[in-house]
């Protein structure tokens, strides 16, 4: 009777996208109807690179059950080195994530170009249906956080 | 040994300042007992100088404060302090014509609750030969071999190499054992997920953010740390949940990253004995594997493998931080 | 106390037909510091935008959200939007409801409850947010074009035409560049002299063009509109005012032993001279190396026949400061040594030269005066072998692993040329493609095929090989699947070519990403062929790829084009989204510095009070917001947290993640 009264846990993704080459790859899904989980949110940044390890950890502690940075292809940076930092902190970030035993799998960096809006959409799907395989985030969970 | 080693130093400081060339010596000074031992300034009065097995801290975060005042310094450093000295050369946190720099011998450095633990207790004094600890207690003398009792930072040492100095007064050759430095991180990285969280998850529950690894660290110099600024949205401070030191130690880590020279003080310091150095030797063991072998504090260089890139780097999903 | 109005659109049915628009309407409305929301039809249109600005003074409203279509379709419209009504562009946020939100879900449910979440984290972005003012910064009316080659020239006449001041700046001690080398050029085959020396004159009479002729780039500060750059003008030895390039010296002079550079070393000139009969500047130049009198102090025999008195031994190297609003990198290319390739034999036999060399043998202008000789014993070569793809598609790593796109059609040319001169020449092609696409390009290989009965041989060759004085050519035809090989008078290799080494140093001074092959990196492979990363610098010619002479001159009139639109602002306005750094946190530690991609980083010793009236001197960081470009790679390197950037702040992102996971 405990699994009625428990609601259906609905995972939540919070996606970092670089402004010109994610973020408009997401804008090609959208223009293109291809279509990927309501619960994935993007948060545009103006370089991959901009993204600090704090805000993945805020995300985390906030509630979402994963986290994708989204960034141009090595070596197409606007900022031309950009992504290129990105690469080696979130290498970094994430591996210590995992030695903290925190799921490889909800951490996750993608290139996708401005002109992938298909590739947008597949990578966002397959990384909804990780997460919710993997259930809820209750290692790097913040219970002040979840409780309100 | 120890004692020719101790009054080699007492001998050319007071030599330095004798002749004007220093204003102050920066080294160790001994309180009530042989191994309650403490950074100090000495200037006109050298009572309590010492210099022993119990002699660890690290005396080059000292000189970013000390070298922004009038004059000279002379500073004692061993050779893993000279690592992170250069490190904060690189970062301009060190004014290096205010310091004169006498590197000297170390034979790794002892940890006073590993003889605690071995049921030694009410100490009256400690004798320090090559080898041993002759202890007397109230309950008798005992005697430990040091190598049993190294500091946690000590018993993988990662060179004996003195990479910067003015001077150095080394009287016996200094031995590494670098091939042990990342067999912890091996062991933890061969752990299922579930088995390191469990780690993690008891060792960082002890913490109560006392700021103890922070404030030793070496690459830690802020003058506005980010836990303290209010602006960061971390500045957080009591345990009120197990997050908060999961956060607190991650980023600590990241933010030194490619800056931490290894020189285990947090680890140290750590009033909870959390092995706070496995997280940073993680992330240099990745670097390394990753990115090419780097040893900050090597060399004086603003650039390290955090702030530099390959374009053929590998990708950042295929690092991990062990077994699945 | 903030006053946030919120607008949803319905983008007709784009964004109505799956979210619930009068439902995000009345949510919003909950939010903090929300006073005002309305959904509208089309906000984007006149009458939307009126709706905005009338709610703005009349709610006065202290920032906007629209949630509409993305930020990258109309962020600028609205922006404009609300600086009409008196309120600061940067006070307006969009929340993306349509591509990220509506076209993306069926579910009205799902979708209405989305918008609603990105409603909310854009207002709770917005509170954070700051009035920015774009900084503004003058424009210096003056442009550098550095190289002096076919796209050099180009660039310049087509910037001074426009009425703006260029300067070019050459290494050699003439304009004119590789162009100048050639013989005739594909397709039309006209002589390159021919047409290349008008545009080279035109270059020398035009007043506003300045020309550095045997100079070189120094050193580059500043930024976009306001370049502040050295310029090393090397000692020519001769006065340039003075000189008349009558030539009275070159004949004169007794050190002959000199390499011709022009003539791909394949010939001697004196100490002093002029590189070609129509350089520009028409002015003799002392190679320092080869000069007795610079050399031994004896000597002096031009100084004594020089009629106009130019010859100065005693010149020295001159650092020339000029400003410039924009500058235009043609540092052009050159052939590959060839240290990789003995087994085309190219070092042992002086019958194997390369395409260049022979543009030059076949020169009128030229060592043999034209006339096809070969180095070796100065007789007509009767069979000609030409070995495509030398060093070119090379993957092995001895050569480039990238196609130098140039070499199919000029060994067509010279073929064809060959053939037409010395009807009585056998030339044989070794190729693994033919690529010639380009107008009237295939038809001009076919000619070769065709008309001029050019043996065309798929296949590669193994090696070249002396034997008997023949150059024994030995490789396969693979449409015949047989090894061939051919006894050859001259072999021709159609060598790679790769970037003049020169654009290093250039790309490091400018703080321009250089890819693998050493070629400059533009801005957007598609759209931004000629801009660069850093603002107010653009490409032309083979410093960005390989490239022919057409394609060269369009691309050096694009970069004039854009280089034109600049100068002709008076104000560059600037993005306010920029780094900033909080000097009373920052350490000083460098890092920054070490991933800033454009050099706007700097350190300074400043004087901070710390209390107790006294003040200690830090070093602290300082960026320039004209050449931040605002990437915020500085603001997750800085370890104290000193670093934020104006827009995509560490307080405004932290919020959005904060108003995203609220359940």
């Amino acid at each position: 009777m405990q699994e009625i009264e428990k609601k259906e846990h609905k995972p939540l993704i919070v996606a970092f996208c670089c402004n010109w080459c994610s973020y408009a790859g997401a804008d090609l899904a959208g223009s293109s109807r291809l279509s990927y989980p309501a619960n994935v949110k993007i948060i545009r940044v103006p370089c991959s690179c901009r993204v600090n390890p704090i805000f993945i950890l805020k995300a985390f502690q906030r509630g979402a059950d994963g986290v994708i940075l989204c960034g141009c292809h090595p070596g197409d940076c606007h900022y031309s080195t950009g992504n290129f930092h990105t690469r080696r902190r979130m290498g970094i970030l994430f591996s210590l994530l995992n030695y903290f035993g925190i799921e490889k799998e909800r951490t996750r960096i993608e290139w996708v170009s401005a002109a992938e809006g298909q590739k947008f959409s597949l990578v966002m799907n397959d990384f909804a249906k990780t997460i919710c395989s993997l259930g809820e985030n209750r290692r790097l969970e913040d219970l002040r956080c979840k409780k309100n | 040994m120890q004692e020719k080693l101790e009054s080699l130093m007492q001998e050319l400081a007071l030599k330095k300042i004798a002749s004007g060339e220093v204003d102050r010596v920066l080294a160790w000074k001994k309180g009530e007992s042989y191994f309650d031992v403490s950074p100090a300034i000495f200037k006109e009065s050298f009572d309590g100088f010492t210099y022993n097995a119990f002699c660890g801290a690290n005396l080059s975060k000292f000189l970013v404060e000390e070298t922004k005042k009038e004059g000279k310094v002379l500073v004692f450093l061993k050779p893993c302090d000279t690592y992170s000295f250069n490190q904060l050369l690189s970062e301009h946190r060190i004014n290096r014509e205010k310091v004169y720099v006498v590197g000297i011998e170390c034979q790794g450095k002892l940890d006073i609750n590993k003889v605690y633990a071995k049921g030694i207790d009410g100490i009256l004094d400690i004798e320090e030969t090559d080898s041993e600890l002759k202890i007397k207690t109230i309950y008798g003398d005992k005697t430990v071999k040091k190598d049993e009792v190294f500091s946690v930072k000590c018993e993988t040492c990662k060179s004996k190499k003195l990479v910067v100095f003015d001077e150095k007064i080394v009287l016996n050759e200094m031995k590494d054992n670098k091939e042990k430095r990342f067999d912890i991180v091996e062991k933890l990285e061969s752990m299922t997920e579930e088995e390191r969280f469990a780690f993690w998850q008891a060792e960082l529950s002890k913490c109560i953010r006392c700021n103890a690894c922070r404030n030793v660290c070496p690459a830690c110099t802020c003058t506005n740390c980010v836990f303290d600024n209010n602006k960061s949205g971390i500045a957080g401070k009591a345990n009120a949940d197990s997050f908060e030191e999961k956060l607190y130690h991650i980023i600590r880590a990241f933010h030194v990253a490619g800056r931490c020279t290894d020189c285990g003080e947090c680890s140290r310091v750590c009033p909870q004995g959390i092995p706070l150095h496995l997280i940073n030797r993680k992330i240099i063991k990745d670097m390394n594997t990753n990115y090419g072998e780097y040893q900050a504090g090597e060399t004086v260089t603003p650039l390290n493998p955090i702030v530099d890139f390959k374009k053929d780097d590998v990708e950042a999903n295929t690092v991990v931080g062990g077994k699945k | 106390m903030q006053r946030i109005g919120v607008f949803i659109c319905h983008c007709g049915t784009n964004i109505a037909a799956t979210v619930d628009v009068e439902r995000v309407t009345e949510a919003v409305k909950k939010e903090p510091y929300v006073v005002f929301a309305q959904n509208y039809q089309y906000m984007c249109s006149e009458n939307g935008q009126q709706l905005i600005k009338t709610a703005i003074r009349e709610n006065k409203l202290t920032g906007v959200v629209v949630c509409s279509c993305s930020p990258r379709m109309h962020e600028a419209t609205f922006r404009k939007t609300a600086e009409e009504a008196g309120l600061n562009p940067y006070l307006v946020e969009i929340a993306n409801i349509r591509e990220q939100c509506s076209w993306i879900h069926k579910d009205i449910e799902e979708a209405t409850e989305k918008a609603i979440v990105l409603a909310r984290t854009a207002i709770a972005k917005l509170t954070l947010n700051k009035p920015l003012i774009a900084g503004e910064t003058g424009v210096t009316k003056r442009a550098l074009i550095i190289g002096g080659g076919i796209a050099g020239i180009q660039a310049a006449l087509d910037i001074a035409d426009a009425g703006y001041e260029v300067d070019i700046v050459e290494k050699r001690p003439t304009i004119g560049g590789r162009m100048a080398q050639l013989d005739k050029t594909f397709p039309t085959l006209d002589c390159a002299a021919c047409i290349l020396t008008p545009k080279m004159v035109d270059c020398a009479q035009n007043e506003k063009i300045n020309m550095f002729t045997y100079s070189e780039i120094e050193e580059v500060k500043g930024f976009v509109g306001n370049f502040k750059v050295k310029i090393r003008k090397k000692a020519r030895y001769v006065d340039e005012k003075k000189c008349t390039g009558c030539g009275v010296c070159m004949a004169n002079c007794p050190s002959k032993k000199g390499l011709n550079e022009f003539n791909m070393d394949l010939n001697n000139r004196p100490a002093i001279y002029i590189p070609f009969a129509q350089a520009i500047p028409n002015v003799a130049v002392i190679d320092p190396e080869q000069c007795l009198k610079l050399k031994t102090g004896k000597c002096g025999l031009c100084q004594m026949k020089c009629g106009a008195g130019a010859i100065d031994y005693t010149q020295k190297d001159e650092i020339v400061e000029r400003e410039y609003g924009a500058i235009v990198v043609a540092t052009g290319f050159r052939p590959i040594k060839l240290d990789n390739f003995n087994e085309y034999g190219y070092a042992d036999n002086k019958d194997v030269i390369t395409s260049l060399e022979l543009e030059r043998l076949m020169n009128a202008a030229g060592p043999t005066k034209g006339t096809l000789l070969r180095p070796s014993d100065l007789t007509h070569p009767k069979v000609i072998t030409f070995i495509q793809c030398v060093g070119s598609r090379d993957v092995s790593g001895c050569g480039k692993p990238y196609c130098s796109k140039i070499c199919c059609m000029y060994t067509a040319k010279h073929a064809m040329l060959i053939r037409e001169k010395y009807p009585d020449t056998e030339v044989h092609v070794f190729y693994i493609d033919v690529r010639t696409p380009g107008k009237n390009y295939d038809e001009f290989y076919r000619r070769a095929v065709e008309q001029y009965n050019v043996d065309y041989i798929k296949g590669m060759v193994g090696k070249v090989y002396n034997e008997n004085g023949k150059l024994m050519v030995q490789g396969s035809n693979l449409l015949d699947n047989e090894q061939i090989t051919i006894p050859s008078d001259l072999v021709v290799l159609a060598t790679a070519i790769e970037p003049d080494p020169s654009v290093r140093d250039i790309a490091t001074k400018l703080t321009i990403s250089i890819d693998t092959n050493n070629f400059l990196t533009e801005a957007h492979a598609k759209l931004k062929p000629v801009e660069c990363a850093t603002a107010g610098v653009f490409l032309a010619g083979v410093c960005q790829g390989p490239k022919d002479v057409p394609e060269t001159v369009s691309q050096a009139s694009a970069a004039a084009s854009k280089v034109i639109g600049l100068l002709a602002k008076d104000k560059l306005k600037g993005n306010p989204c920029v780094s900033h750094c909080d000097e009373n946190t920052c350490i000083g530690c460098s890092q920054c510095e070490q991933v800033c991609p454009y050099g706007a980083i700097t350190y300074e010793e400043k004087e901070f009070r710390i209390g107790g009236g006294k003040t200690e001197k830090r070093r602290v960081a300082c960026v320039n917001p004209a050449v931040c470009q605002g990437c915020g790679a500085c603001t997750v390197t800085c370890p104290s947290g000193a670093m934020d950037i104006h827009g995509f702040s560490f307080e405004q992102i932290n919020k959005e993640i904060e108003a995203i996971c609220k359940r």
